[in-house]
C-alpha cells in the first residue's frame, strides 16, 4: 500500500539496522512513475517539515527533472521546502557548460541557496560524497539524520556500470547519518539485472505496471484502448521486506488527477468476488467503509497532532473527583496546572503507525520491536 | 492549405508539452508533421523563431515545401527568425563529442542572443543521423538531447524531434535503444503508421497522438489520445477521422 511506504519512509531507520529504501520502478507501458516519485517525495516532505519523520531533511538528486520544477511541485502542495536541498545533476552533468565557457575542469560544486551544482555525473564517487557532504551541511554534525531521493537512477546506469550504482546506494544505506532513501528507475531501459540487483537493496519496491498489456507496433487495433487506460492509470504493487525476512505484497489501482496520482483499493470487481467468498455470519466481520472513517477520526492519547499542541482529551479520574467534592477537585486540577508550568519536562509522542492492520492480522505487533 | 483549425493542431492543443516526439516509419514518412510544425512555430502571431538542425534534407528542399505551404522561409531566414543549421557540410572532428558540445554551443548562444526567449523551437530533422555522426554512440547523442531538455525548461523554448520507430531492435523485450530513451524525455509523441487494413488509395496512413501527463501551473494535466487518417496532398496534409471520407 502506498501510505504504508509513505510511513515507512517516514519512520527512518532503526538502531543498528540499514536504512529502508524504496525502488519505484515503470516501464513504457505504464510511464507514470516520475508522478509516483513526486508522490513520495511530497509525502516525506511534508512529514520532515512537520518534524513526523526520523529525517531531519532531505537530499534530492535531481537528474532527469530540473530543481525549479521540484520546489514548484512542493510550493503548489503547500510545503514548506525548507528543509529540502537539491543536488543538481539535471542543469549541467557533464560539464559541458564549463567547456563552452572554456573554464577549468577543477571547477567546485557551485552552491545557489537550496541548490548544489553538480557536473560530474560519470564519476559516482564524487557522487557520493557530493551527497553526503549537502546532508551534512545541512542537517549539521551530530546524530541528526537525513533521506536521500535519487529522481533517476536510469540516467546514473547510462553513465557508470552497474556494480558502481550498486556500491552507490549500498553505501548510501549503510550509512549512519542516512535515514532512508528511494529512488525510481526505468525498467525497461536496463537490462533486468540492473533493476533486480537495486531490488535486492531495497527493502521496499514499488511497481507500476500496466492495466492492460500493449503489443510494441502496430498489428493489434486494441493498442489504442490500451495507451489510453495505460496513459493515466494503472496497477500498483507493493513489494515489503520485514526484517526477519517475510515479504508481504500488496496491490492497488491508481490514476492521475488533477492534483497528483491517487491511490485506491483494488477496484469494484474483486472486492465483489472478496465479499461473497465471507461466509454469511450474524456478526460483521469487517469494517463498513464508514465505520474505518470513523476509526480513523479517533483522537488517540498523546497522539502526535503536528501543531505541537497537546491534545485535550476526556481523562476519567477527574470526573470521578470532580463528583465527590467539587471544591478539593478544583484544587487538585490548579497544582496539577502549577505542576505542570514549573516542571513540564517529561514528553510522549505516539505516532500512529499500525492502522494500515486489519485487527485481527497475523502480523507480529512486536515486530518492529528493539529487544 | 491546411484548414485554419485541423485535427492535428485539436489534438496537439494550444500549448503542446516542451518536447515533442515524431515518430515515423519508412512506409510513412513523418515529415509533413514536422512542416507543419515548422509552420506552426513560426506563426505570426506567436512571433516564434526556430532553430533547426538539419541533417536529413538540404535548406532549399525544406525552403520549397514552405513554398507550397505558402510561407517564406529564405524570407526568415534573412529576418533571422529562422537558424539553420546545416549538419550535412558539418565535419565532425575526430572525437565526436566535441562536435556534439560545439553544436550544442551554437543552439544556447543563439537562443540566448534573442531578446525573448519564449516561442523558440528547436528542430531536429533527424535524430537517427544525429546517432550515426556520433558513431553509433546513443549515450553521447542522449547527453545532447539532455542540454536540449535541459534549455527547454531553463528558457522555455520548445524541442521537437524527429525519430524513425522502424530502425531500432523490436520484439518481446527489446534492448535499450535511443528510442526508448526519447520515448521517456518526450512529452507528446506523433506517431505515423500505415494502415492496419494495408494500401490505400485515399488514406495514406494514421496519426496517433500521445499527449502525456504533465505538471502544469494547474496541476497535473489530463492525458488525452487521438487517431486519426490522413492523406498528404500537394501542399498541405488533409487529417480526417476513419470512415469520415466519402
Amino acid at each position: 500500500m502506498a501510505e504504508a511506504t509513505s510511513r515507512s519512509l517516514r519512520d527512518g531507520s532503526l538502531e543498528g539496522e540499514h536504512c529502508p529504501a524504496l525502488t519505484i520502478k515503470d516501464s513504457r507501458q505504464s510511464p507514470l512513475g516520475s508522478h509516483a516519485f513526486n508522490h513520495f517525495l511530497s509525502s516525506l516532505a511534508s512529514n520532515i517539515s512537520a518534524s513526523k519523520s526520523q529525517a531531519r531533511g532531505l537530499v534530492l538528486v535531481a537528474l532527469s527533472k530540473s530543481p525549479a520544477f521540484y520546489f514548484n511541485l512542493l510550493r503548489s502542495k503547500g510545503i514548506d521546502a525548507d528543509l529540502v536541498r537539491v543536488l543538481d545533476c539535471y542543469s549541467d552533468p557533464f560539464g559541458w557548460k564549463d567547456r563552452i565557457l572554456k573554464l577549468g575542469s577543477d571547477q567546485r560544486d557551485s552552491v545557489k541557496g537550496p541548490v548544489t551544482e553538480f557536473k560530474d555525473v560519470k564519476d559516482t564517487s564524487k557522487l557520493l560524497s557530493s551527497i553526503l557532504d549537502v546532508g551534512r551541511g545541512f542537517v549539521g554534525d551530530g546524530k541528526a539524520r537525513f533521506a536521500v531521493a535519487i529522481d533517476s537512477v536510469s540516467v546514473i546506469l547510462r553513465h557508470s556500470p552497474l556494480s558502481a550504482v550498486a556500491s552507490l546506494i549500498s553505501t548510501l544505506r549503510s550509512h549512519d547519518r542516512v535515514s532512508c532513501m528511494f529512488w525510481l528507475i526505468h525498467s525497461d531501459l536496463h537490462e533486468p539485472r540492473a533493476s533486480s540487483a537495486l531490488e535486492y537493496i531495497s527493502t521496499m519496491v514499488a511497481s507500476l505496471e500496466a492495466t492492460v498489456e500493449v503489443t510494441e507496433g502496430i498489428k493489434n487495433p486494441e493498442n489504442l484502448f490500451g495507451l489510453e487506460q495505460n496513459s493515466h492509470r494503472g496497477k500498483f504493487q507493493a513489494r515489503l521486506k520485514r526484517r526477519n525476512g517475510r515479504v508481504k505484497l500488496l496491490h492497488e489501482d491508481f490514476h492521475m488527477e488533477q492534483g497528483g496520482i491517487k491511490f485506491t483499493a483494488v477496484s469494484s470487481e474483486n472486492t465483489a468476488v472478496n465479499q461473497s467468498l465471507v461466509p454469511k455470519v450474524q456478526f460483521n466481520l469487517q469494517l463498513s467503509e464508514k465505520e474505518k472513517d470513523d476509526r480513523a477520526k479517533v483522537v488517540l492519547p498523546f497522539e502526535h497532532q503536528g501543531n505541537r499542541k497537546t491534545v485535550q482529551i476526556y481523562d476519567g479520574r477527574r470526573s470521578l473527583s470532580e463528583g465527590k467534592d467539587p471544591h478539593s477537585m478544583h484544587l487538585s486540577a490548579l497544582s496539577a496546572e502549577r505542576n505542570n508550568e514549573t516542571k513540564g519536562t517529561g514528553e510522549i509522542h505516539y505516532i500512529r503507525d499500525s492502522d494500515d492492520e486489519a485487527p485481527d492480522s497475523d502480523e507480529d505487533p512486536d515486530d518492529d520491536l528493539d529487544i | 492549405m491546411n484548414s485554419p483549425s485541423n485535427l492535428l493542431d485539436d489534438a496537439l492543443g494550444p500549448i503542446p508539452g516542451p518536447v515533442i516526439l515524431v515518430e515515423d516509419r519508412v512506409e510513412t514518412s513523418g515529415a509533413f508533421v514536422l512542416h507543419h510544425l515548422l509552420k506552426r512555430s513560426l506563426a505570426a502571431d506567436a512571433g516564434g523563431a526556430v532553430v533547426f538542425l538539419a541533417l536529413a534534407q538540404t535548406f532549399s528542399h525544406y525552403d520549397r515545401i514552405m513554398r507550397k505551404m505558402g510561407y517564406n522561409l529564405s524570407a526568415q531566414r534573412e529576418n533571422k527568425k529562422v537558424l539553420f543549421l546545416d549538419m550535412m557540410k558539418l565535419e565532425y572532428p575526430s572525437e565526436h563529442k566535441d562536435g556534439l558540445i560545439g553544436l550544442y554551443a551554437k543552439i544556447q548562444s543563439a537562443i540566448e542572443s534573442r531578446s525573448s526567449k519564449e516561442n523558440i523551437t528547436i528542430m531536429i530533422d533527424d535524430i537517427s543521423l544525429l546517432e550515426i555522426a556520433a558513431r553509433g554512440s546513443a549515450d553521447d547523442v542522449l547527453d545532447f538531447m539532455h542540454y536540449c531538455v535541459a534549455l527547454t525548461s531553463e528558457l522555455g523554448c520548445s524541442l521537437v524531434i524527429l525519430n524513425h520507430e522502424d530502425i531500432y531492435p523490436s520484439g518481446e523485450e527489446p534492448p535499450p535503444t535511443l528510442h526508448s530513451n526519447l520515448e521517456y524525455l518526450a512529452d507528446v509523441v506523433v506517431k505515423t503508421e500505415p494502415l492496419l487494413t494495408g494500401l490505400a488509395v485515399d488514406v495514406h496512413g494514421q496519426l496517433t497522438i500521445i499527449r502525456k501527463v504533465v505538471l502544469n501551473e494547474k496541476g497535473y494535466s489530463a492525458s488525452k489520445i487521438s487517431n486519426f487518417h490522413f492523406k498528404v496532398k500537394e501542399n498541405g496534409v488533409e487529417y480526417f477521422h476513419p470512415g469520415s471520407q466519402r
